[in-house]
């Protein structure tokens, strides 16, 4: 038994907490018109997330979701819109081609993918009894099975960011030439 | 299902996992700039990160193995991120814009 009167209601509130900055950040990311209040709710949405692997039994993940997502990747989109300058003024005679059925099309999709996976994931026991029976997934067993196991992909995802970098670095620059 | 053991319920992640996946496949239809796009796909790889932790917390006999299958995919939406973004800025200084419908040339 616990010894802290509700700490069950306070565990389930605390993933509800998760759970809502998860749907607010995705939210924010993709309904808001500015793209720099975009990236933000990227940011957030990457903290929620960060704390639903927290509930999942890998700290690890929660800490380099935090360090990738909102360290790296939402200051590099910022990176991005100081350079290239999204938000300009839609023009005047601009006329939306589809001003009411696009919006809903659009979401009639969205939703239509969210209620089905949804329905699909609730109709069905995903847990079984072998679960951790093999490893309990701590970073000591991480390091090992990334230096054992995953040797070849772990040096592989290392080519391909440092391809990555290179074909950064060489696309940004021809731009720069023709000017 | 008692709602204070929720967090130890797979169906609770997969359907936040699904609300993000929805969301993103909105945002990429809706968004009118190439880094509004490209947001929504961040969201869809964090949907499909949480589908794998989800399934090596509760089904998994070795759970370093979702661990590592999500390390690599964050790995790869950093590689991803760096060659779009740099994609953008030279879309950005051959047309003076990066919203979708400007980009209908393929030679310049």
């Amino acid at each position: 038994m616990n010894t802290f009167p509700f700490s069950d209601w306070l565990v389930a509130a605390i993933f509800a907490v998760t759970i809502a900055t998860t749907v607010v950040g995705a939210l924010i990311a993709a309904f808001t018109k500015r793209i720099i209040r975009s990236v933000c709710g990227l940011a957030i949405c990457s903290l929620g997330l960060a704390g639903l692997f927290y509930f999942l039994n890998s700290p690890f993940l929660a800490l380099m979701e935090v360090l990738i997502y909102i360290g790296a990747v939402c200051v590099t989109i910022i990176f991005g819109v100081m350079l290239a300058e999204p938000d300009e003024p839609t023009p005047e005679n601009f006329v939306k081609p589809f001003p009411v059925i696009a919006p809903l099309v659009s979401l009639a999709i969205g939703a239509g993918v969210f209620l089905g996976i949804a329905k699909l994931s609730l109709g069905h026991d995903w847990q079984t009894a072998a679960a951790g029976t093999v490893s309990d997934g701590s970073v000591h067993d991480i390091g090992v099975a990334l230096l054992t196991t995953y040797s070849v992909p772990f040096e592989l995802i290392s080519l391909v960011l440092l391809v990555a970098i290179l074909g950064a670095l060489v696309i940004a620059r021809t731009g720069r030439n023709k000017e | 299902m008692n709602p204070a053991q929720l967090y130890s319920q797979p169906a609770a992640y997969l359907v936040v996992a699904a609300f993000l996946l929805g969301v993103g496949i909105f945002g990429l239809i809706r968004r009118r700039t190439l880094i509004g796009m490209l947001i929504s796909g961040e969201l869809i790889f964090a949907a499909a990160s949480l589908n794998f932790m989800a399934f090596n917390r509760f089904a998994a006999p070795d759970q370093t193995v979702g661990q590592i299958a999500v390390l690599f995919i964050m790995g790869l939406a950093a590689a991803e991120v760096a060659i779009a973004l740099s994609i953008i800025i030279a879309v950005y200084r051959n047309y003076r814009s990066i919203s979708s419908k400007e980009l209908n040339e393929l030679k310049g």
